[in-house]
């Protein structure tokens, strides 16, 4: 019988730290993958997953040590100290795939080069065998006219071109075990189904053990054969996916998949381990009581008409070039008041500048974007601007980190005198950290004591403070584990719910899309292709690239799931 | 990479730690300042005070010498004047000078800076050219320059009162193109975050946003820009002062005194130019070393080692 492709026992890894205390980021794990078979560890960020990839590679940083287990690829062991060890070379018989595709290749050198560099240095052979080889890889892979591509540069590549040269770089010297590291977080649903496609055609076709490291459920239901969830560096369960996926044991195991939005059906919430205090109900009615009342304009309507917005237009002082780029060619929607209206697309089609003009960061070549009929932006501390905040993607640039979070909150409620007196101001601050479900004293904090999700709270918190009719949210759960996703994205149903704010809320994310909205507005290069009540898009699509999308996304709805909560499927 | 955070105050700690040299030039630079700011009150005589000079004890040699006299341990320079004590009041008008110009130098730059990288397009074309056009002189020769023609327009300008004044617009005017294009590109990386831009959507003003919430993330490189040029200042002082278009003769600066004790090195009066020369190599060293080690230490680049 064949060894196992990685057979890992009992693995634990120690960080030292100045202080001569020691951090344990995995503790006893075992896991066995067979060849042909894809085993998918998936976990939230810090449970580790990364840390065992980087263990098998012999890639720890440097205080990070294997302090006892035993790792065998293709049967031979590991040197747990050096990661290598007799017969095994690294690059040889493990090969990596890492997750940006733009850094994993040397900008600098060809194609050819980087995959025959390899090959020469370990298979021994000559430039001709060598380019030989590679041509074969690259057709194995997929990519059209590999002769042409062999001269190419990097940057001439689409990152899902790159992620192929980078899997053929892991393919060159045939090895037993391939390690892929968040593959596709950074590709779009086209482009990663495409890549799952192929990373599981060669576990099928060459017998090659591939563990697939990611946080995507999706991508699990879609490509593994057997999975293992991490928490805090153990495993907690681990089996065939639909095993483990269709019914989880325990109770991390379940509320991390429940927490999967579904493409399927609607729930009316997420579901998340309830945490929410008391305190948190208490200053959600006062703050809807603040923004509710007075005499500011009800949400009113936002209105886009006709936008258009070209970049790159005029050159500088000696610039003559007039390289004009369309990035929305003109796009018209509504939205209500207290309505999500949701905007997808792929990468480059233009969403993110249509919230960028809508917010005011960008300008608009022509068209108009109006919020109960007043231009936005248009009167700089006026009423429209105050009434649209924007909630961004990244949580950790959105806040200043030289800004106390409660001075930070404080600022446009000053600067808007919508607090009486500085004391005011800054219980109003505290009122809208209870609301988005933290502790009052986190205000006394800088930003970089909260994790991603707390980031993200307080940037909502922040968006809150100048009482906005309007939210725009541009990808706000997309860098998140998926448990904090579900709490934040439940976090806004709530403000909606309890303020009337209307909000626009752009994905990529279909599944994200359909708990969230109300209508959506699917958008390629730049243009609206379709535009729905959510249900009847995902019903019946019309648009040939909306189907494509949906069928394309990967979902754990191939597995049958427990039924869905209380509640249920709501329109 | 969550493991990063519980290693992070551990690691913070231990780079705050200084290697014995920078320690040695902190002390040093914290003495002189002392120093220099005690000056009335340290130094045995009150060397601008003319009156106090006394021409039949002029050129005594250093107390430890055979001829020396007790009462000026560093000797007396051509005008009578005690040598210790101009040594103290000529640091003073060093580092008062270094520091005025790296002060105007640097708000001048930072300012300038933070406009032309936030608002970037003509804005940013006409500050940045301007320094570049700057930058495209020597710093000692638009210096003498700019003292020259002060002095041509305002005859007042060569006095012990106005003199300080004129050098530290004559050594800013150079210096700010640095600060302004660190700041500049520190800026526009800043600009481009989520924070400012968030900023942006809630409508606060480009004052308010550029003082409040860019300033504070682009100050840590101008601290040490700030150290770095502190020196070269006061090397710039000096060398105006030697050439004669700096502090009047009347008025010790490290640079006068060394211009006139060039004159009788070579008559085997030494002193006068030496320990002026060697204070002033002190003082640079030891500002030298402390802003080396600020700008390794606040070097991205170098992180982690």
């Amino acid at each position: 019988m064949n060894p196992a492709a990685l057979s890992i026992t009992d693995l634990t890894v120690d960080y030292p730290l100045a202080d001569g205390s020691v951090v344990t980021a995995v503790s006893g794990v075992n896991l066995m993958v067979a060849p042909g078979e894809i085993h998918a560890l998936v976990g939230e960020s810090g449970a580790g997953k990364t840390t065992i990839g980087n263990a098998l590679m012999g890639l720890l940083q440097a205080p990070g040590r294997v302090a006892k287990g035993r790792i065998e690829i293709g049967g031979k062991p590991v040197d747990i100290r050096t990661g290598r060890t007799e017969g095994i070379v690294q690059g040889k018989d493990v090969g990596a795939i890492f997750q940006d595709p733009m850094t994993s290749l040397n900008p600098l050198f060809t194609v050819e080069s980087q995959l025959g560099e390899t090959m020469r240095h370990h298979l021994g052979l000559n430039r001709a065998e060598a380019r030989q080889r590679s041509l074969e890889l690259l057709r194995a892979v997929g990519i059209p006219e590999p002769e042409r591509r062999l001269k190419s540069y990097p940057h001439q590549l689409s990152g899902g071109q790159r992620q192929r040269v980078v899997i053929a770089a892991a393919l060159c010297c045939d090895p037993k075990l391939i390690i892929a590291d968040e593959p596709t977080t950074a590709l779009d649903v086209s482009v990663q189904a495409q890549i799952l496609k192929l990373i599981r055609g060669l576990a099928d076709e060459r017998g090659v053990g591939i563990l697939l490291v990611t946080h995507n459920m999706g991508v699990v239901a879609e490509v593994a054969d057997r999975v293992t969830i991490m928490l805090k560096g153990q495993v907690v369960e681990s089996g065939p996916v639909a095993q483990v996926l269709g019914a989880p044991q325990h109770p991390y195991a379940k509320a991390l998949i429940g927490a999967v939005p579904r493409v399927d059906v609607k729930l009316p919430r997420l579901p998340v381990p309830a945490q929410e205090s008391p305190g948190t109900a208490a200053a959600r009615e006062q703050v809807r009581a603040r923004m509710g009342g007075g005499d500011e304009a009800k949400a009113g309507v936002l209105s886009v008409d006709n936008l258009v917005v070209e970049y790159g237009a005029r050159g500088g002082l000696f610039g003559g070039g007039s390289h004009v780029f369309r990035a929305v060619k003109g796009v018209s929607f509504t939205v209500e008041p207290g309505e999500i209206f949701g905007l997808v697309g792929e990468s480059g089609c233009g969403k993110t500048t249509v919230a960028n003009t809508i917010a005011g960061l960008a300008k608009p070549t022509s068209g108009s974007v109006t919020l109960g009929g007043l231009p936005i932006g248009a009167k700089r501390g006026g009423l429209a601007r105050k009434a649209l905040q924007m909630v961004f993607q990244d949580p950790y640039s959105a806040l200043n980190p030289r800004l106390r979070v409660a001075t930070a909150i404080a600022e446009p409620i000053a600067f808007y005198h919508l607090a009486a007196t500085k004391a005011e101001a800054a219980e109003d601050a505290a009122l809208l950290l209870e609301a988005v479900g933290l502790d009052r004293a986190a205000g006394a904090r800088f930003p970089h004591a909260f994790s991603g999700g707390q980031r993200q709270r307080i940037a909502i918190a922040r968006a809150l403070a100048p009482r906005p009719r309007f939210l725009v949210c541009d990808e706000p759960t997309s860098s998140l584990d998926v448990s904090v996703q579900a709490q934040i994205l439940n976090l806004l149903k709530d403000l909606r719910d309890l303020a009337g704010l209307s909000i626009l809320f752009i994905s990529h994310d279909l599944a994200v899309v359909r708990q969230m909205c109300d209508r959506i507005a699917v958008m390629k290069s730049g243009e609206i292709v379709e535009q729905a009540p959510t249900e009847e898009l995902f019903a019946a699509p019309t648009h040939p690239y909306t189907r494509e999308l949906l069928s394309l996304v990967p979902s754990l709805d191939k597995i049958a799931r427990e039924p869905a909560p209380l509640g249920g499927a709501i329109g | 990479m969550s493991l990063a955070a519980p290693n992070q105050p551990a690691t913070r700690r231990r780079r705050l730690q200084m290697p014995v040299s920078v320690m040695i030039g902190l002390a040093v630079v914290m003495l002189m300042l002392a120093v220099a700011l005690l000056a009335p009150w340290i130094a045995p005589t009150d060397p601008t005070n003319v009156a106090s000079f006394d021409l039949m004890s002029a050129e005594l040699p250093p107390a430890f010498m055979p001829d020396g006299d007790p009462a000026h341990w560093l000797g007396t320079d051509n005008q009578g004047r005690d040598l210790f004590s101009a040594i103290l009041y000529g640091m003073r008008v060093s580092i008062a000078i270094g520091g005025g110009a790296v002060l105007v130098a640097a708000s001048l730059g930072v300012v300038l800076g933070l406009l032309a990288g936030y608002f970037g397009g003509w804005v940013d074309i006409v500050i940045m050219r301007v320094g570049d056009v700057i930058l495209s002189l020597p710093t000692i020769l638009l210096a003498l320059l700019v003292s020259g023609i002060a002095r041509a327009v305002f005859p007042e300008a060569g006095t012990a009162q106005w003199a300080p004044v004129i050098l530290i617009g004559a050594i800013a005017i150079h210096e700010w193109v640095q600060y302004a294009r660190t700041v500049r590109a520190a800026t526009m990386v800043e600009a481009s975050k989520d924070y400012v831009r968030a900023a942006r959507v809630i409508g606060l003003p480009p004052l308010h946003i550029m003082v409040r919430h860019i300033l504070p993330n682009v100050m840590s490189p101008v601290m040490v820009i700030a150290t770095i040029n502190l020196a070269a200042a006061v090397l710039t002082e000096a060398t105006l002062s030697f050439l004669g278009v700096g502090m009047p003769p009347t008025y010790p600066s490290l640079g006068t005194l060394i211009r006139i004790g060039n004159e009788f090195v070579f008559s085997g009066i030494w002193w006068i130019a030496v320990f002026p020369a060697v204070t002033l190599v002190i003082l640079v060293l030891a500002v030298n070393v402390v802003g080396d080690w600020l700008r390794d230490r606040f070097n991205p680049k170098l992180k982690g080692r």
